[in-house]
């Protein structure tokens, strides 16, 4: 049943109210999809039983009146995230046949609101990339390819995996997470939704972590709407995270009235970058324009320190990365590479388990932290951090939200860019400064570049404002009219 | 102040310590495991304590308390705003590849302990600051030929870190300073203090230098863990050092161990000092920060330590400033004394306690919490001391029997027929009758050698059995002789 993958969640939420289909049959759907779709390496793992069984559960639920926010949605989890008794990598080789006996808080509470786990989505490994090259287990394919032209394209990363998946309709939705961009960079490359959530807002428990003080869970979808129902199923106080902050959920889809007029909407002219491409520049003052004729104010705003957003993100990150990883030495779980005594042990393990851009960060991080580098790198980072927050604080006191493109380019092929460290990095140069001041972004899909492929605009609001953001997005989406998807090349059947 | 007499003249030593004390607490610093002591490897861990994927730590706010407890106890500052950080190096007993520690900024500040020495003088050591860690798991060498194995039950266990200004001057200050640290925090509660089972251990530093120069290199002996083996490695380092340094040689700013069997100190490899530990703060936790009025109300919940106490046995009960040292050192001790004083008189209780019950106990290899002789008994026994039932050498002999019995004083007095006699006519009979026993003696006395007198004592004393009351005797004795 091909059109029960079409669907939205919202729309799937209604057939399933209705009684017009099953969450049974809403799954065998995916299921199919999901085997189907296996040229796109989506799945590092398929979890199909686990997937019927908790669809059954899910109408069971519903016949007795029960029934959550994501009842019956069949979903695709990043494999980052622990799920009990089922195999979880984080895309890397060192993580080798590790089964958490303890889930994450996010997908707990996912399952909680009534989700089914369709299996485990492709990574970069350990989150670190922005093209889902990095992978243990291999690219993932970007279900876009360029019009005419039979090239694998890349998914942009960290959560490529889980953005292939939603766009090749394979899931209803999927999980990230975010670090410096890895929901919003790929969301753009596969002209989905992707919403990263203010820090604190969903619970980093169980989520294996990269870079804990910018790490962020949030909901790859197809609309807005969707990105608004499944954020409800994954946000909320946990006190096993420290950092999470214990502020209600608001029903978020009740903030997407269409009205945004009078909004104050800041375009900050440091992301008009040199050598920007004129379709990225194009897009963006198209977005202007939508927003304008919503009735929205357009204001041009100064954030003064977004030219270090991206230098100070790759001292920090990796900072934490190399600590964050340490854990990952053989002694207790998943890959060990016997040696002659411990040290040679350590080595042999970390050489063969992290692939070679986790191996290039942690010695950056290393570095950073060394006796004698600290106040020149993490410190001086951690100050410009401040600095960078406090641009959009002072921003924030005469705007609401902020509109910028999602990332400096279309996505591009697999093998392009994965030589060069620095041409990758800089695709998280719009994504990262909202990171850092750890803001909610969304990126929506809003047109697409001259090769044929989509480009996404972002959306950056106040902390904890999720609900302005969304209201926002529901605007752009409904003015850009997305309604191309990609060609179903990869079909087996 | 002690000095060190080298081939070419006097050495001062100078010492600091660095004791990590385990906090008393159910469970650990960051997760809800049990800290109890003894269990089986391994069964006392929590998916955080063994560092898997995702865990994220919650500070055990139990513990935060116990450190500012401890804080006030040694009339420290309070820092209302503190933060952890991580100190990263690898080790398998180190699950999370960093260790969870205050470095720059830790919860309690600066402090002062008073310490009283053994010659009745007392001397100020100063603390720099304590700080709230995590301890590392344990790894078992001695349990397969070819492989270590790793017990995680004390990983992530509570530790506060005591660090000591380089105050002390002697082993024996050093010593005493532990055994008041010990002392105060069993008084607050906070950490039991029990060196076999490492509930406290510590760093020592040692330099020498020549009387009022600038300090030496020092050198830092690392996991002493008996108070012993503190001042014996502290001895050693620093006779070590002189002799180094009277070579014309240089000390070298290194980390030692003290091999308790050999009673050296050794210099550990170079390789385990090369660590750069990369701290940084710990972005999983929030910075600490503390309600002033949370802890003022810990302020006011302290209860009565040493110093206070031992003041208070000083001006209440009047006993001498070593009396009430010894008595006040353990908190048991002192709840002890203070049972016994409830009917028994002071200065006779202080004395029994110390002398007589201390040395049984010790003896028979008990402490005061499985003492045979209780409070209340020992009081009722001193209270027939000074009701004159008894004399105190009888006293002596029914403690005895108390000790290894646990009976009553009463019940053995009656027993055995150890009541005093009081009864003036029996007296003087014993008395007369020594003295007609002996003319010629009394011949000396009355010639003037009144010391003879104490003879005479001593006769009817033992022709009473000891029962006399002695100062009847000698009271009859003297009207008799030289009346």
């Amino acid at each position: 049943m091909a059109g029960l993958t079409d669907l939205t969640i919202a729309e799937a939420r209604d057939k399933l109210t209705a009684g017009e289909v099953s969450a049974r049959e809403l799954t065998e759907a995916h299921i199919a999809a999901v085997e189907a779709a296996r040229p796109l390496n989506a799945f590092i793992t398929e979890t199909p039983e686990r997937a019927l069984a908790q669809a059954e559960a899910s109408d069971a639920r519903r016949r007795s009146g029960e029934a959550g926010v994501m009842e019956g949605v069949p979903v695709g989890i990043k494999d980052l995230f622990c799920t009990k008794g089922v195999l979880t990598t984080a895309g890397s080789h060192i993580l080798d046949g590790f089964v958490p006996p303890y889930e994450s808080t996010v997908t707990a509470n996912l399952w909680k609101a009534g989700a089914v786990m369709l299996g485990k989505c492709n990574m970069d490994e350990f989150a670190m990339g922005s093209s889902n090259e990095t992978s243990y287990y291999g690219p993932v394919e970007n279900p876009w390819r360029r019009p005419g032209d039979n090239r694998s394209i890349v998914p942009g990363g960290s959560s490529g995996g889980s953005v292939a998946a939603v766009a090749a309709r394979i899931a209803l939705g999927a999980t990230g997470t975010d670090t410096g961009g890895s929901i919003r960079q790929p969301a753009s490359f596969a002209g989905v939704v992707g919403l990263k959530p203010t820090y604190g807002r969903c619970s980093r428990f169980g989520a294996v972590a990269f870079a804990s003080s910018l790490d962020q869970p949030g909901p790859i979808t197809r609309t807005v709407r969707d990105a608004a129902i499944m954020l409800r199923g994954m946000a909320g106080f946990d006190p096993m995270d420290s950092t999470s902050v214990d502020t209600p959920v608001p029903d978020y889809e009740a903030a997407l009235t269409g009205d945004i007029s009078g909004l104050k909407v800041g375009i900050p002219k440091e992301y008009r970058m040199d050598g920007m491409p004129a379709e990225i520049e194009a897009l963006w003052k198209q977005g202007i324009e939508w927003l304008k004729a919503a009735g929205a104010e357009i204001r041009d705003i100064s954030l003064p320190h977004t030219k270090y957003a991206l230098p100070t993100y790759y001292i920090v990150a990796p900072a934490e990365a190399s600590s964050n990883l340490a854990r990952y030495d053989g002694v207790r779980y998943g890959l060990r590479i016997p040696g002659n005594d411990l040290t040679e042990m350590y080595e042999n393990t970390r050489a063969e388990g992290f692939g070679t851009e986790v191996q290039r960060r942690v010695m950056i991080g290393t570095y950073v932290l060394s006796a004698g580098y600290y106040d020149a790198y993490y410190l001086k980072a951690q100050k410009l951090r401040t600095l960078i927050a406090r641009d959009f604080e002072t921003a924030f006191e005469e705007i609401d939200v902020l509109l910028t493109p999602t990332a400096p380019s279309a996505a591009f092929g697999v093998g392009e860019k994965s030589d060069d460290p620095i041409a990758m990095y800089l695709n998280d140069v719009f994504t990262v400064p909202a990171s850092m001041a750890g803001l909610p972004g969304i990126s929506v899909p809003a047109g697409l570049a001259d090769d044929g492929l989509p480009l996404g605009l972002q959306l950056i609001g106040r902390a904890f404002d999720e609900e302005t953001v969304l209201r926002v997005a529901g605007v752009l989406e409904e003015a850009a009219v997305f309604d191309r998807r990609p060609e179903n090349w990869w079909a087996t059947k | 102040m002690s000095m060190i007499q080298g081939a070419t003249g006097d050495w001062e030593v100078v010492i600091g310590l660095e004791v990590h004390a385990q906090v008393s607490s159910k469970a650990k610093l960051f997760s809800g495991a049990s800290t109890e002591f003894g269990a089986e490897p391994n069964t006392q861990v929590s998916f955080i304590d063994a560092a898997m994927p995702g865990m994220l730590p919650v500070i055990n706010g139990k513990c935060v308390e116990q450190a500012v407890r401890t804080g006030l106890g040694l009339n420290a500052k309070i820092n209302l705003y503190s933060v952890f950080d991580r100190k990263n190096y690898f080790y398998p007993d180190l699950p999370q590849g960093y260790q969870i520690s205050q470095y720059l900024q830790p919860v309690v500040g600066e402090g002062r302990v008073t310490v009283d020495l053994a010659d009745g003088s007392a001397r100020e050591v100063g603390i720099t600051r304590l700080h709230l860690e995590q301890d590392a798991g344990k790894s078992l060498h001695d349990q397969h030929p070819s492989m270590t194995m790793v017990d995680l039950n004390r990983s992530g266990v509570a530790l506060m870190e005591i660090v000591s200004e380089p105050d002390m001057r002697s082993s024996e200050e050093a010593g005493a300073y532990l055994a008041k640290l010990r002392s105060i925090l069993r008084y607050l509660g906070t950490c039991d203090g029990n060196m076999q089972e490492g509930s406290m251990r510590a760093d020592v530093n040692v330099s020498v230098r020549r009387p009022g120069e600038a300090f030496g290199t020092r050198c830092e002996i690392k996991n002493v863990n008996s108070i012993r083996f503190v001042k014996q490695a502290i001895e050693y380092e620093a006779r070590r050092q002189v002799d180094v340094l009277e070579d014309g040689g240089t000390i070298d700013q290194e980390t030692r161990l003290y091999d308790t069997d050999r009673g050296v100190t050794r210099a550990m490899r170079t390789k385990e000092e090369a660590h750069d530990y990369r701290y940084f703060p710990d972005p999983d936790l929030l910075p600490l920060e503390l309600d002033p009025n949370w802890v003022e109300a810990i302020k006011q919940s302290l209860p009565e330590l040493p110093d206070q106490k031992k003041a208070r046995f000083e001006k209440d009960f009047g006993l001498s400033p070593y009396d009430a040292d010894v008595l006040v050192a353990e908190k048991e001790n002192a709840e002890f004394y203070e049972q016994v004083v409830a009917t028994a008189d002071p200065k006779l209780a202080a004395n029994w306690v110390i002398t007589e019950l201390f040395g049984a106990l010790n003896k028979a290899g008990r402490g005061i919490d499985d003492s045979p002789v209780s409070a209340e008994a020992l009081a009722g026994l001193i209270v027939r001391i000074t009701d004159n039932t008894i004399s105190g050498r009888i006293a002596k002999e029914v403690f005895e029997i108390m000790f290894e019995t646990g009976k009553p004083a009463d019940a053995i007095i009656e027993e055995k027929g150890l009541k005093q006699v009081t009864d003036t006519g029996a007296i003087e009979a014993m008395v007369d009758e020594v003295i007609a026993a002996n003319p010629d003696k009394v011949a000396d006395v009355k010639a003037g050698k009144d010391k003879l007198i104490g003879w005479f004592v001593g006769q009817v004393m033992k022709a009473s059995q000891g029962k006399a009351n002695p100062q009847m005797v000698n009271d009859l004795l003297k009207a008799k002789l030289l009346g």
